[in-house]
């Protein structure tokens, strides 16, 4: 068969009443704003890490919401910290602080 | 010898302030790091005492920085620590001339009027009582001038201050009654004896008219000798702490030694010798924005206490006016920046993608550009800039225009220093590859750390420094316009690299430069901090609002900065149009006419 670039995804369901939200929630204690994100992805379009790596912390954020820790542990490794999502954002969400307690979280839970 | 019980507790407290004091200090220079005491030994033989000993004069006998703060601020501490020190040397030379004997007790000086009667012997006698009177009588204008601080504060200039705990009350109460006893004292024995100089012996005199001195003098001395001793006693567990330790933190700074990376015993020697003064509280911008006990003086208290919060820690400008107006010169940053590393998650960083992903080609040029993450955020600095250094005539590499990797710097200020290591290390490598003499920066922040962190070999300027330097060179000429502008000073390139002529020179060049009140050292931070993890949206722009005010308060035509995280900060909340120095130089640069 021809390959043309594209798969089909693999079919995830989320089950919104069993899914793992402590990680979620540990954050969201400490950082209110993560609350208000839109998931517009303002943040990834400016990241500076981004240019080279899939870094997406729209994707990390969504991540979170559903659950998936395993999946943004890796993803969130290559921030540089650098504060341009920040600034960038439109909803005022605190992105370097929930980036620095994720990864708190991350340790916190042993994920 | 002159002795009676109620030297004891004099002598009691003063010996056991000595030895908690001398155990503590031991305890602290042991804990300094091997070169930081190479540091102390070889300041003794350097003579770094010296400068020392006139710093202390300074510091914290006259209040010199006090001063500048507010006048009767520090005319209270001037004549409370310079009279008390005044009233020591020259009661211990009194009372050795009375005795013509140079060894006698230690507390000789101090009870000296109850056991010598006889003033008129002695030809100096006279003169030294009128002198001791006299710095008598300052030392109680002091204590009043103390005791009315605690009711008007405002007019020392003092909006805030902060609470005293336990330790704090006991000292500052029995240090209000010393002066008081001591001259109700001396004055009782005076009136007993008919002498006594134009305070004591007038006001024994008074006394003796209604009082029975008989029986009040031996108790008030008594009380005198007490209030000595619960002062003494209290001193270590209290905000006075700072009176002996400044003393040694100035003499460890004049060696060289400075805040470190780690906690060492320097900074316990910076933690202690905070006076809880609250001087910070006032300069600090969060103060107006919020209510949480973050500045200066409660971080200090927190880490004293051993219940510093990771809130705390992070939740800081990092502007450094704190710093800058601090009377004991207490490096508040970057104690703050070495406590983040007990908050900062320490594994979760993986840098490793940056050392196949960014390259660059060797060549020979002279100027690197580099612009950092936040001049992507403002195209019209890159541009400008840009611009420029075409105009210039430089070989230059634009380093990061495809993608930048971050300097390291907002690592650094979460307390991730390992990281920031591996972030410092891929760009000095790029860097050293091209082979070029300068290294320009737009952003202060980039700039702070490749000047002060990176230990490159070649020249690091801010783009401010290069373009005065093109001016200079005549590589580029720049037309005067109209435009009345107010300059704003970035925390990073101002208060840390002390950058505040260059900027201000250009813009002489190319526009009416005005003044406000906050430039230079009292400049305000635009709020937009990277140093700050904690406050919120609505508090940042707060903080931008009241700045941009107080910028805007001689309505100038354009508020000029050199940072594009200030530029991108103040933007969101100003009226007046926000430049970069860059933009207005690279409109000035002169078109050549093409025929």
């Amino acid at each position: 068969m021809k390959n043309f670039g594209y798969t089909i995804q693999n079919d995830r369901q989320i089950d919104y009443d069993k899914n793992d939200t402590k990680l979620y929630d540990f954050v969201a204690e400490s950082e209110k704003s993560i609350r208000t994100c839109i998931f517009c992805g303002t943040c990834s379009a400016t990241c500076t890490a981004s240019k080279f790596t899939d870094l997406s912390l729209r994707r990390i954020i969504l991540y979170l919401k559903r659950g998936l820790n395993e999946s943004l542990k890796k993803e969130i490794e290559s921030c540089m910290l650098c504060g341009k999502c920040n600034l960038a954002c439109p909803r005022g969400v605190n992105t370097r602080n929930v980036i620095l307690n994720i990864k708190r979280g991350i340790e916190h839970y042993e994920l | 010898m002159n002795f009676d019980y109620f030297v004891l507790p004099f002598c009691i407290g003063a010996l056991i302030l000595f030895t908690i004091l001398s155990t503590r200090y031991a305890m602290w220079i042991v804990k300094l790091p091997r070169i930081d005491k190479r540091k102390a030994w070889l300041g003794i033989l350097k003579f770094k005492f010296i400068g020392s000993i006139w710093e202390v004069f300074r510091e914290s006998l006259l209040h010199r920085k006090i001063f500048k703060i507010n006048a009767m601020l520090g005319w209270m501490h001037m004549s409370f620590a310079f009279g008390w020190f005044l009233l020591i040397v020259i009661g211990a030379m009194e009372s050795k001339f009375h005795k013509s004997r140079v060894f006698n007790m230690p507390y000789d000086p101090i009870f000296l009027r109850y056991f010598e009667h006889n003033t008129h012997g002695f030809f100096f006698a006279e003169g030294f009582t009128f002198i001791m009177d006299l710095i008598l009588l300052i030392l109680l204008t002091a204590t009043i001038l103390a005791i009315s601080k605690r009711v008007y504060s405002n007019l020392f200039g003092l909006k805030r201050t902060t609470k005293l705990i336990l330790g704090d009350k006991i000292a500052l109460y029995s240090l209000w009654t010393i002066f008081p006893l001591r001259f109700l004292a001396e004055s009782f024995t005076s009136g007993l004896y008919n002498n006594g100089g134009f305070l004591t012996g007038t006001f024994g005199n008074i006394f003796a008219s209604f009082l029975p001195l008989q029986m009040l003098e031996y108790p008030f001395w008594w009380a005198y000798s007490s209030a000595l001793c619960l002062f003494f006693i209290f001193l270590p567990f209290s905000r006075y702490m700072h009176i002996p330790t400044e003393i040694f933190l100035i003499y460890l700074r004049n060696c060289g030694i400075r805040t470190s990376k780690n906690h060492t015993g320097y900074t316990e020697f910076e933690i202690y010798s905070c006076s809880r003064c609250g001087i910070c509280i006032d300069k600090c911008q969060l103060t107006d924005v919020m209510q949480n006990k973050t500045q200066g003086v409660y971080f200090i208290q927190q880490i004293r206490r051993n219940i510093l919060s990771s809130e705390t820690a992070y939740n800081c400008l990092l502007c450094g006016r704190c710093t800058t107006y601090c009377p004991v010169g207490i490096d508040i940053n970057k104690v703050r920046l070495l406590k983040r590393h007990d908050f900062a998650p320490e594994n979760g960083f993986n840098f490793n993608y940056l050392d196949e992903k960014v390259t660059v080609a060797p060549f020979e040029y002279d100027v690197i550009y580099f612009a950092g993450c936040m001049t992507h955020l403002t195209p019209t600095i890159k541009n400008s800039m840009v611009k420029i250094l075409n105009k210039s005539g430089d070989r230059y590499i634009f380093l990061d225009k495809e993608g930048s990797i971050c300097c390291g710097k907002p690592l650094l200020f979460a307390g991730n220093e390992k990281q920031a290591r591996e972030l410092k290390y891929e760009n000095k490598k790029l860097i050293n590859k091209t082979g070029a003499k300068t290294l320009v920066t737009s952003c202060p922040i980039c700039y702070n750390i490749f000047k002060n962190e990176y230990n490159l070999t070649i020249e690091v300027l801010h783009h401010s420094q290069y373009i005065k330097r093109l001016i200079e060179n005549k590589k580029i000429t720049l037309s005067k316009s109209q435009l009345n502008v107010v300059y704003h000073d970035p925390c990073e390139l101002s208060r840390t690299n002390n950058v505040y002529d260059e900027p201000r020179e250009i813009l002489n060049a190319i526009a009416n430069l005005q003044t406000t009140n906050h430039e230079k050292d009292n400049a305000l931070c635009c709020g937009g901090s990277l140093g700050n993890f904690v406050i919120s949206e609505t508090e940042r722009n707060k903080i931008t609002n009241n700045m941009v005010a107080k910028l805007s308060e001689h309505k100038p035509d354009v508020i000029v900065t050199a940072c594009p995280l200030c530029k991108k900060t103040m933007n969101k909340q100003s009226d007046v149009p926000i430049n970069d120095i860059s933009e207005l130089v690279s409109n000035a640069i002169l078109q050549e006419k093409n025929y």
